[in-house]
């Protein structure tokens, strides 16, 4: 009793302060204040740093992306029916009055002429499905790319992953619940792909389609995964995501006073709730002026799904390209019966390096962190030049699922650069094949040649353009040192030495230990270690007095 | 003096400003030439009379004899064009397809190499030594029947090669099936009845005069009803989407994400 009565008292003696300078503003605020103690959690929130760099903000844009997704697909809800009775079309595009379909394809329709608004918003969400998986594409190579997947972030990345798994999940569920032509040719890829599995593919098939395809059952469920336990999944493994960068913090590229254990960069409150709730606008914006502008998934042009007629022209949405792409790749002649079963190699060995492609994609951070041995935190970023292994088997991932990527347009390339649908499926094959080789060594190469380039500039400074003449009548350029924060960049990075094969405790040399040096050897072997301090002490360089360091066309 | 005459050739400083004027007159000139052809299409089922069949009989032995032989029963460089109807002979020239420019996959199309009446005198000509299939009747040609059955049609015969909204597609060996939009009636008829070149052909029995008209109906529905939902891009599905979000609208993005993010000079 008496407690509560101090209590009040306290806050009575500091509240006159509040109104009289805070206004309505300075009111409300206390009044949450005094109810919720929301006043931590700002001043928690609100002093959290970010840094600034314009591709920290790609996860953000499929953040945005996924909630435009949600409110336009909520508005979808209000009247599509997923369901695939029949049904005549009597609705205002003429070329498919009295034409039979489902009740799927008939309210997908009615959504896109006869509700107000309704076209714009399933193109909206079309567009806006399209750009979510390509941001979280992009952002998930630009962690690769930068070493951002590093201790203590493994987990992380393995949710972001789960992340696009789901995406590209949801993006087919939806892609298919029109049930117009097109969707329903994709289905029936899956229904193929699915039953060329050995032993359990046609159980598999039956169990999904609730009998033989297509059957009356598949858009009620593809609509129940679609709304309700996909976005589920997503939307949860989405919190966890942003929690941990909460909890990690953010990582942030090498520069003067940036070190593992801060963050330099600007709060939250008030520039990045400006910045990332304007940035949302701008998403938005972009989102509304492509569904504004061009069409997307123009159903009436496809019709009602039958299953007899297939279109030219006929390719899953980006995401799932390349998968397509690897059954137009597979070469004939792989199916074969054998112990009173068929045998369809042409579908399980794409299926099995699709799978094995995701699964390196997935396990990759700790893939690494076993082979560099590493069990240190890292908050500083790569720069890709600086990882060359790293960021050439990144570019041999990207010319490889590119390859696949390309084969699933092959008759677009085909009919609109007048080539031979043939002559372009083996270019493809022979680039998914050689191609990640030859990018791995180019892209290693380059990294390396780039890392000599900025141990150079550092150690002798860059080419300022400027020739003197000196009195001996020799002619030489001058050379300018980079100012300490450009150093900086150049310099803060580590080099990893390869790991010694050494006996373990019980003095024996394991497999595994002979494998980790051998991993270790072909991660690190070649390398160009970062100029010293030591180093650039040597030759009179570095003297700010003087306008730079000269240098003789000799010994360059 | 070598700089000089490099100065009055193609190094002088109006030579450009030349070769563009030069370059939009042929266009220009070419374009005129081959719009005023196809517009001034005259009625070409008339009756044939002797005199039109003979100028037909020369014109075809001084330009498709070669290939196709005097007595139009083809050579190794060409088919034979027994019974292929005044129909084809339309078609394949109407469109500049015949004479072709050169053995390939396939014959290309191109601006009409004919008039009217001298594709017309070809016709009377071939369909003169052989009966075949005639050229339409205009009343089938008014894009006036059932577009909604020939959608359908559309779909189930025409859509796995021509793809759905008639953007044409890829067939084997560097063939393809050609775009439709833009190609008069008269053409899509007469080709699903004597199916050019590697196109099947769809007879009376099979699709009925009717039905052809039907289809004619949706094509021009959809060349002239363009697409509620904006520009079509192509008409070419998702592979077209997929580039569009990638480059314009992941690139407008990372624009705007670059803006954000730079630092203030």
């Amino acid at each position: 009793m008496s407690t509560t009565i101090e209590h009040s008292e306290t806050t009575d003696a500091s509240a006159p302060p509040v109104r009289k300078g805070g206004g309505f503003t300075g009111a409300a605020a206390n009044y949450l204040d005094e109810r919720t103690s929301i006043s931590g959690v700002v001043k928690e929130f609100g002093r959290k740093i970010f840094p600034d760099h314009w591709s920290f903000m790609l996860g953000e844009v499929a953040l945005y992306s996924f909630v435009v997704i949600i409110l336009s697909g909520t508005f979808l809800t209000f009247f599509f029916q997923a369901s695939m009775v029949e049904t005549h079309y009597d609705g205002s595009w003429v070329p498919l009055k009295g034409v039979e379909m489902s009740a799927a394809m008939e309210s997908a329709l009615h959504i896109s002429f006869d509700v107000r608004g309704g076209l714009l918003v399933r193109q909206i969400h079309h567009w806006a499905a399209l750009l979510f998986i390509a941001a979280i594409g992009l952002h998930m190579l630009r962690v690769f790319f930068t070493g951002a997947f590093r201790k203590p972030r493994e987990l992380n990345w393995m949710i972001g992953f789960t992340l696009f798994v789901l995406a590209m999940a949801e993006g087919f569920t939806g892609y298919s619940l029109p049930d117009d032509l097109l969707s329903g040719n994709g289905l029936r890829i899956i229904d193929g792909l699915i039953k060329g599995l050995p032993v359990i593919g046609t159980w598999t098939s039956f169990l999904l389609f609730g009998g033989e395809f297509p059957g009356t059952q598949i858009v009620g469920r593809f609509y129940t995964l679609h709304i309700l336990l996909l976005p589920a999944i997503l939307v949860a493994a989405l919190a966890l995501h942003l929690v941990f960068v909460v909890v990690h913090k953010h990582t942030q590229f090498a520069g003067a006073g940036r070190t593992e254990k801060n963050v330099i960069g600007y709060p939250i409150l008030p520039v990045y709730a400006a910045k990332a709730g304007g940035f949302f606008f701008l998403v938005f914006g972009v989102i509304v002026l492509m569904a504004s502008f061009f069409t997307i998934n123009p159903i009436w042009n496809y019709g009602p799904y039958d299953p007899s007629p297939v279109s030219a022209g006929t390719q899953p949405d980006w995401y799932i390209g390349f998968a397509d792409g690897a059954l137009r790749l597979i070469p004939p002649g792989l199916e074969f019966v054998w112990l009173n079963h068929t045998w369809s190699f042409n579908i399980i060995i794409p299926v099995v390096a699709l799978v094995l492609l995701l699964l390196l994609v997935a396990i990759y951070p700790f893939v690494e962190g076993w082979v560099t041995g590493d069990k240190r935190e890292h908050h500083i970023l790569d720069r890709p030049r600086n990882t060359p292994t790293r960021t050439a088997i990144g570019a041999a991932g990207v010319t490889f699922y590119a390859g696949l990527w390309a084969a699933a347009s092959s008759d677009l390339v085909a009919t609109h650069f007048q080539l031979s649908i043939e002559g372009v499926i083996h270019v493809v094959q022979a680039w998914v094949v050689l191609g990640p080789f030859l990018a791995y060594f180019v892209t290693k190469r380059v990294c390396i040649a780039l890392m000599k380039k900025d141990r150079e500039i550092v150690l002798h400074g860059y080419e300022s353009g400027r020739i003197v003449r000196l009195p001996g009548g020799e002619y030489i350029e001058v050379h300018e040192q980079v100012d300490d924060y450009e150093r900086w960049r150049l310099v803060d990075y580590e080099v990893y030495e390869p790991i010694m094969v050494r006996p373990n405790a019980q003095g024996k040399i394991t497999g595994a230990a002979r494998l980790r040096a051998r991993m270790s050897n072909w991660f690190f072997e070649d390398r160009i270690a970062p100029a010293q301090q030591s180093e650039l002490g040597q030759g009179g360089h570095g003297h700010d007095d003087t306008p730079g360091e000269i240098e003789g066309g000799k010994g360059h | 003096m070598a700089r000089k005459s490099r100065k009055a050739g193609r190094r002088h400083p109006l030579a450009t400003v030349v070769l563009i004027a030069i370059g939009l007159v042929v266009t220009g000139g070419g374009y005129a030439a081959f719009s005023s052809t196809t517009t001034a299409s005259a009625d070409t089922s008339s009756a044939a009379s002797q005199s039109v069949i003979e100028e037909g009989e020369k014109l075809f032995a001084s330009n498709c004899a070669t290939c196709h032989g005097m007595d139009l029963a083809g050579t190794p460089d060409g088919p034979s064009l027994i019974g292929v109807g005044a129909a084809a002979v339309n078609f394949q020239v109407g469109t500049g397809r015949m004479p072709m420019a050169m053995q390939g996959p396939q014959a290309l199309q191109k601006p009409a190499q004919f008039t009217d009446e001298q594709t017309a005198a070809m016709a009377a000509y071939v369909a003169s030594i052989s009966p075949g299939p005639a050229i339409p009747d205009e009343s089938l040609l008014q894009a006036d029947g059932d577009a909604a059955n020939g959608g359908e049609l559309f779909r189930v015969n025409c859509a796995m090669c021509h793809n759905v909204a008639g953007a044409g597609g890829a067939l084997t060996e560097g063939k393809f099936a050609p775009e439709l939009k833009g190609v008069l009636a008269t053409h899509i008829y007469e080709a699903m009845l004597t199916g050019p070149q590697n196109m099947p052909v769809f007879n009376d029995d099979n699709l009925s005069p009717e039905d052809k008209r039907d289809i004619i109906t949706y094509l021009k529905y959809i060349e002239n009803n363009p697409s509620p939902g904006g520009n079509e891009l192509g008409s070419l599905g998702p592979v077209a989407e997929g580039l569009f979000v990638w480059i314009f609208g992941l690139g407008a993005i990372i624009g705007l994400m670059v803006w954000l993010t730079a630092k203030s000079n």
